[in-house]
């Protein structure tokens, strides 16, 4: 008898580990990521000469309405043509009956770890906005995302946005776009923190718990609507937050508002809270903070720095005069 | 608000305090008013011409280069006028047009692109 050395077991436990791409357009090359549902792979698009991000069902039963999902999935982050929302290229299905869809493969770094090397509170409360309208235009289209936490967006190499992981994505309404029928799409999770069901019934709890709102984590499936995303804006803001010295007090505002027990307390929406960190960064202010006439005025001289130091000038140059010219 | 009224506001503004400094001069203090009134007309004009400057060109530089040259030569006419103080009427002035030429190239309306 004779015995199988490790790299060939290792090998052969890839074989059947890994997805069989052999009859789509699609080579294999490695694992990224897995969930408890879902697996993504990197894999080379052989007809457009590309990369691409493959996501695929982990379950080895397949059913009719585990496929649904899957699809379905596909099709909410296809019509989110946005900027900030990661496309899908192709939805298809494994030769054993696994559906598959291909989405763009973003090079670059989650939030968190770009915050853990950006320390620079301008630059992150842009991304923050990017990503505030990337998920108002989600909601613009009836769509919720549900999970949004810094480990399920992506800073890009160029400094773009992308929100990823739709999985537990919810369908509110018809939006702007034609999304399909109305209702919620069954959750299919694809992050390793996840804590999901299957089953949207009441009840089922949702997202990441650090992130989620207090409706979400009682599981009052049909209270949620936009500012359950709101929630976790300001939960990913709090993240961005917490190790600044001084984020200073109408970014805390903004901060605490968004994240609000009561969902009427927070913004109505993504792109209000967008404008206000929008205001936020152009030294306006804010909605969530009522400022005193000494913040004002702080404020005013911060924003108008250089026109103060040349009045100041100016006057101090007068002084000069007034005491130099003197008999 | 216009950049031209901002000009107008910011020039009066500076001009008038130009004006009140002259108290401080107890040689020329009984031509306070006149002084006043000459140093804010002075202002006012610097304003408008540096605020239209600024509604037709948009650069920072340039506006601040054209305020301190408007500035600088008014207040020389007026020095010229006085038969002296140069530097200590031709320095203010033009620091005058500086910031009347910053603040218009900064702040104000810009008027829309007509379409073609």
């Amino acid at each position: 008898m004779k015995w199988l050395s490790d790299d060939k077991l290792n090998y052969l436990r890839t074989v059947v580990t890994n997805p069989d791409f052999g009859s789509t357009k699609y080579t294999f090359i490695k694992e990224l990521g897995r969930g408890g549902m879902g697996t993504v792979y990197l894999a080379e698009d052989r007809e457009l000469n590309r990369l691409v991000a493959i996501k695929v069902l982990n379950t080895p039963d397949i059913t009719e309405d585990l496929r649904n999902r899957m699809v379905r999935e596909a099709q909410i982050i296809a019509r989110l043509e946005h900027p900030g929302i990661v496309p899908v290229h192709d939805v298809g299905t494994l030769p054993d009956g696994r559906v598959f869809y291909a989405m763009k493969f973003v090079r670059g770094s989650r939030l968190d770890e770009y915050a853990a090397v950006n320390d620079s509170i301008r630059d992150r409360l842009r991304k923050f906005q990017a990503v505030c309208d990337a998920v108002a235009f989600a909601h613009s289209h009836g769509v919720i995302h549900r999970d949004l936490k810094p480990q399920n967006i992506m800073i890009g190499s160029f400094g773009e946005v992308l929100v990823l992981d739709w999985g537990v994505a919810k369908i509110l309404r018809h939006g702007d776009g034609e999304m399909g029928r109305h209702g919620d799409y069954p959750p299919v999770p694809a992050s390793p923190h996840l804590r999901v069901s299957f089953d949207t019934n009441a009840g089922t709890i949702i997202g990441t718990r650090d992130y989620m709102s207090p409706e979400q984590a009682r599981g009052e499936i049909d209270q949620l609507d936009e500012r359950a995303d709101v929630y976790s804006l300001g939960a990913v803001l709090h993240f961005l937050l917490k190790d600044q010295p001084k984020p200073g007090r109408a970014a805390e505002a903004i901060c605490l508002k968004a994240k609000a027990d009561a969902k009427e307390n927070r913004y109505s929406s993504a792109s209000e809270l967008s404008a206000d960190i929008g205001r936020l960064l152009d030294a306006e202010p804010v909605s969530a903070y009522r400022e005193n006439a000494i913040e004002k005025a702080s404020r005013w001289v911060s924003k108008n720095r250089f026109l103060v130091l040349l009045v100041l000038a100016y006057l101090l140059m007068r002084i000069f005069f007034v005491f130099t010219s003197r008999p | 608000m216009s950049k031209p009224l901002i000009g107008v506001i910011l020039g009066a503004i500076l001009g008038v305090i130009d004006g009140l400094t002259a108290w401080f001069t107890p040689a020329v203090r009984d031509q306070l008013g006149g002084i006043v009134i000459g140093s804010t007309l002075k202002g006012i004009i610097a304003g408008i011409a540096i605020g239209f400057f600024a509604k037709k060109f948009h650069s920072l530089p340039i506006g601040i280069v054209f305020g301190l040259l408007v500035g600088a030569f008014l207040a020389w006419l007026v020095a010229f006028m006085q038969g002296g103080y140069y530097f200590e009427i031709i320095l203010p002035g033009t620091l005058v047009g500086l910031i009347v030429g910053f603040a218009t190239q900064k702040y104000g309306n810009t008027p829309a692109a007509a379409n073609s």
